[in-house]
């Protein structure tokens, strides 16, 4: 019964994708205008290290209801330990409770972290399935895009290393909305993956 | 007026141009991204049409009745375009 109730795995992986996508959309905007502009408006700081800090929030029960094995049950505890980390660092800088630039490290390494995750719990090959080629993807995808937030600690006023930063929440996003329980992809589709839907 | 103020007024003049023109294309990129997401999430809805099961519910669940990812795409670009980027595209103009 209870699992008639619960949503399938897609439809978490697409209401993250949702938050990620405009996680993305706020910090490019924020690259574009600048941080001076940006903080015009008190509340527009808080805006992704809030939205952050929630979705690591909302990882804890995918962590507990959404996981079937102890490796994927501590690659989603990573990631949601990290989200929070990431808007934690963040929202104390929004608030000017933290002052060093260096805070900006704290994103670099939930990217390093989350990538490490992506990449030690996907068991299977690239081309086992969807889901397989997408944690892979996302686990070197995260892993590459570190560089831009670590770039940021150091250069805070870069407008290429924040867009960056933003691209690859976009990019996640766009991978996670790609998601399907089971489905092949590229044509490949191991017969130990299951039965592919819709 | 000597010569050489003349050229550093012009010279200030032009750089207030740019900047003027920086700010405006910084602003129409953030009242567009909202609308190009919007597109993002309609083409999508157009490529594949049966991940909108509003369109044909009979038989489904309740669950794929609620989930419509490219309606949640379109909704992030209206909310980014109706809360967020006016206020952004007011305050470029409006920076020192």
């Amino acid at each position: 019964m209870i699992a008639g109730i619960m949503p399938q795995a897609e439809f978490v992986h697409w209401w993250f994708a949702t938050g990620f996508l405009m996680l993305g959309l706020v910090l490019f905007a924020e690259a574009l205008v600048g941080p001076e502009v940006w903080g015009m408006r008190p509340w527009r700081k808080y805006i992704w290290p809030g939205l952050c800090f929630v979705m690591g929030i909302f990882m804890w029960p995918v962590m507990t209801f959404f996981t079937n094995s102890a490796i994927h049950m501590v690659a989603h505890g990573s990631w949601a330990e990290f989200l929070m980390f990431c808007g934690a660092a963040e929202l104390g800088v929004a608030r000017g409770k933290l002052h060093s630039q260096y805070w900006r490290l704290a994103s670099s390494l939930a990217l390093i972290v989350s990538g490490t995750a992506f990449l030690v719990h996907e068991q299977n090959a690239w081309l086992f399935s969807r889901a397989a080629f997408l944690h892979h993807t996302a686990g070197w995808t995260a892993l590459v895009f570190a560089a831009f937030p670590l770039a940021l600690a150091f250069r805070p006023r870069s407008m290429f290393a924040a867009s960056g930063f933003a691209a690859f929440f976009i990019v996640l996003a766009v991978m996670l909305y790609c998601d399907r329980d089971i489905a092949p992809i590229f044509g490949h589709f191991s017969q130990f993956a299951g039965v592919p839907h819709r | 007026m000597s010569a050489d103020f003349a050229h550093r007024l012009r010279r200030h003049e032009d750089e207030a141009d740019a900047a003027a023109r920086s700010r405006a294309l910084r602003a129409r990129i953030v009242m567009a991204l909202g609308p190009a997401t919007m597109l993002g999430g309609v083409i999508w809805a157009v490529v594949q049409p049966w991940r909108l099961t509003l369109l044909h519910p009979h038989g489904q669940g309740a669950w794929w009745l609620v989930v419509e990812p490219p309606l949640y795409v379109i909704i992030v670009g209206l909310v980014f375009r109706l809360v967020i980027a006016p206020g952004v595209a007011e305050d470029i103009e409006e920076a020192p």
